[in-house]
């Protein structure tokens, strides 16, 4: 999971890295005692779990009440790359010399942690320049990487000992909450060279959840997704209406791909696991039958040893119980096909031979 | 470097060429079980089961269990196991298996925390042993071995090789082949995990001196840059067998993990099209489509003639 700015720094705190002084709030009473307590100027900055928020409007400064009244609402109100706010940090103004960049991530092809840091921080990491790369391996940062890195992006004196304090209290960190990635973009260095983080990007390694009791509290989980995780099952929930499942991650991804490419817009991505039986595809159409945006369902299982005619199963009991009433447009691939047909006869779901097919039948009987 | 072949077929004058002993870890659970049954059923040579506590028992009257590892090598000399256990215990049972000097092992489970992931590769590589997985369906030598939980239906003994990151896709990708007269040499699920014990890379450098070998089809998916910097070794070593590549994931939202953990694009990190740009570049073409797979493979093979 990603966890949202206010969450990471308080993980940062707890690790001592130097931070300004901050408060959440969900709403604008809580947040109007924020202000006080913090004092004019401060700036306002959306808790969404996705980048671009300075772009899109979700960072404004206040300086006094009048201003803090208009904008609270507005960044509230705001919805970006999807993501509607989770709560809004109220954050001190800072007096800052320099922006830096720095980063710690799993880095998948090395199989080890590696830092990125740079002078020039303060934009999205792809235009971030004069990037400093380190592997580190599976342990901490030791003094003297951190002062390699310190040196090669230039800094000295008291601000690159708060630098390599900042490296290495970042570093535990990530180790011990076993995070693929952690970046403070930007870590400022202020007027009287202290340095600070000013945002906190945080993603943990979900399957390493069960460790770690204490980052519980950060979980953000749909009714439907929690459902879907106690299955087994991966969902994501995409913006169009025709829902897509099947078995297996890639055949899923695959579905996906095709079905956009004949103009098709999938409403979510639904993998039900490597095998599929009657009570899986049930409970899938089970989920699917909360998502009011769906008007059709592409179905793609391929099963070596998968009776078609189990799935079959779970398609009309679904109509019998008046699970769903939305026309299903599938591909089983596996044995007894023939009968799997004839026992679909006459309800509304169709079995093709190929994806390609059941794709086109779906975009055709789909038109919004 | 290990020679794979040599591990899953052996040489032709060892007593058990062509059936090497495979041990199974976590036997006795619902998944090692039910797998275990296929296996034996399409002609691996299991030779024993681990599950700690049941040691002396044997699985359905024909595998003897033993409760350690060190244990089962000892009375089996085996160099292979597959692992079943949950991913909470993934861990301890792969140092229990690298420890007791397994040189290959396949990693099932799926949710395997990347720390742990990676611990068990640190150990691989002292010991000199191949990890595959984990989340991986397995690997097979149609005709001659599986290790793994694949259905053999889809598979038929030729001289493709198939490396793919996905396990239904894996499927779907030999069965068209298969159907379109292209056997496999072997197939190799490298598994959707972000960190994977053999990269698409690794995989490639076990297969690429083969002599029997014709043809490869990579099949990736969104996600890291192994097939990137599979499609620069293509280059770099002026691989000229006749290669392609299916990508899944084109039209994933960025920054969503679509259900393998390892599929997710970052950025522009892990995003297809810089996969499919690099593939074009080693002259590898795309397939849009599963079923485009063999036909770009005989396209190619056309014109390698």
């Amino acid at each position: 999971m990603r966890l949202l700015e206010f969450q990471a720094k308080e993980l940062f705190r707890e690790y001592g890295i130097n931070l300004l002084d901050s408060k959440s709030s969900t709403n604008i009473e809580e947040g109007r005692k924020h202000a006080k307590e913090l004092g004019y100027p401060f700036v306002i900055k959306i808790q969404v779990p996705v980048g671009g928020r300075g772009k899109a409007g979700g960072i404004q400064i206040c300086q006094n009440d009048d201003e803090f009244e208009l904008k609270y609402p507005q960044v509230m109100d705001l919805i970006i790359k999807g993501e509607k706010a989770r709560a809004i940090l109220l954050e001190k103004m800072a007096d800052i010399k320099k922006e830096l960049y720095l980063s710690i991530f799993l880095n998948r092809s090395k199989r080890c942690y590696t830092i990125i840091a740079s002078s020039d921080g303060g934009v999205e990491i792809e235009s971030v320049k004069n990037q400093i790369i380190k592997e580190i391996g599976l342990g901490d940062v030791s003094d003297e990487i951190a002062n390699e890195v310190a040196k090669e992006i230039g800094l000295e004196g008291k601000i690159a000992d708060g630098f390599i304090d900042t490296l290495k209290k970042l570093s535990k960190l990530t180790i011990e909450k076993e995070a693929e990635l952690v970046e403070i973009n930007p870590l400022a260095i202020m007027q009287d060279d202290a340095v600070i983080a000013l945002d906190g990007k945080f993603v943990t390694d979900d399957n390493s959840n069960f460790r770690h009791n204490e980052l519980q509290k950060y979980q953000e989980i749909s009714e439907i997704e929690e459902r879907a995780e106690k299955s087994g099952f991966s969902l994501v929930e995409l913006d169009g209406n025709i829902a897509v499942v099947g078995n297996g991650a890639g055949l899923v991804m695959s579905t996906l791909d095709m079905l956009s490419d004949n103009g098709g817009k999938p409403a979510c991505f639904l993998d039900v696991g490597g095998g599929a039986t009657t009570e899986s595809v049930y409970e899938a159409l089970t989920l699917i039958s909360k998502m009011s945006k769906v008007k059709g369902i592409l179905v793609n299982i391929y099963g070596g040893i998968v009776k078609t005619t189990i799935v079959a199963e779970a398609f009309l009991k679904a109509y019998e119980n008046n699970l769903i009433d939305l026309p299903v447009f599938s591909r089983l691939k596996g044995i007894e096909s023939e009968k799997a047909k004839e026992m679909l006869q006459g309800s509304r779901t169709k079995i093709y031979d190929s994806v390609e097919e059941a794709i086109n039948a779906a975009v055709m009987g789909v038109k919004n | 470097m290990i020679d794979i072949f040599e591990l899953l077929k052996g040489k032709p004058e060892d007593q058990d060429y062509m059936k090497k002993g495979v041990i199974v870890q976590g036997i006795t659970g619902v998944y090692g079980s039910i797998h275990t049954r296929h296996m034996i059923r399409d002609g691996t040579n299991i030779v024993a089961g681990v599950t700690p506590g049941k040691g002396g028992q044997k699985f359905e009257d024909k595998v003897t269990i033993y409760n350690t590892m060190q244990e089962a090598v000892d009375a089996t000399n085996a160099k292979i196991s597959i692992i079943f256990v949950p991913a909470k215990f993934f861990l301890g049972a792969a140092k229990d298996a690298l420890e007791a000097g397994i040189k290959l092992l396949v990693a099932i489970p799926e949710h395997v925390p990347i720390r742990d992931t990676m611990l068990t590769l640190e150990l691989a590589k002292q010991k000199g042993a191949i990890v595959i997985g984990p989340n991986t369906p397995g690997i097979i030598i149609p005709g001659v071995i599986k290790i793994g939980i694949m259905p053999v239906t889809p598979f038929k003994a030729g001289k493709i090789a198939v490396l793919s990151k996905s396990g239904t896709l894996l499927y779907e990708i030999s069965d068209v082949l298969t159907t379109a007269g292209f056997g496999q040499l072997i197939t190799i699920g490298i598994g959707g995990d972000p960190v994977n014990g053999t990269r698409l890379i690794d995989a490639f450098e076990m297969i690429k001196d083969i002599p029997d070998l014709e043809g490869l089809v990579v099949v990736g998916e969104i996600g890291g840059d192994s097939e990137e910097i599979l499609a620069q070794r293509i280059i770099d070593s002026g691989f000229n067998k006749p290669t392609v590549a299916y990508i899944a994931g084109r039209s994933a939202p960025k920054e969503k993990r679509m259900g393998h953990a390892g599929a997710i694009v970052m950025g522009t990190y892990g995003s297809a099209e810089s996969k499919i740009f690099m593939f074009n570049k080693a002259n590898v073409p795309v397939a849009k489509r599963p079923t485009e797979v063999p036909v770009l493979l005989a396209g190619k093979m056309e014109k390698s003639d």
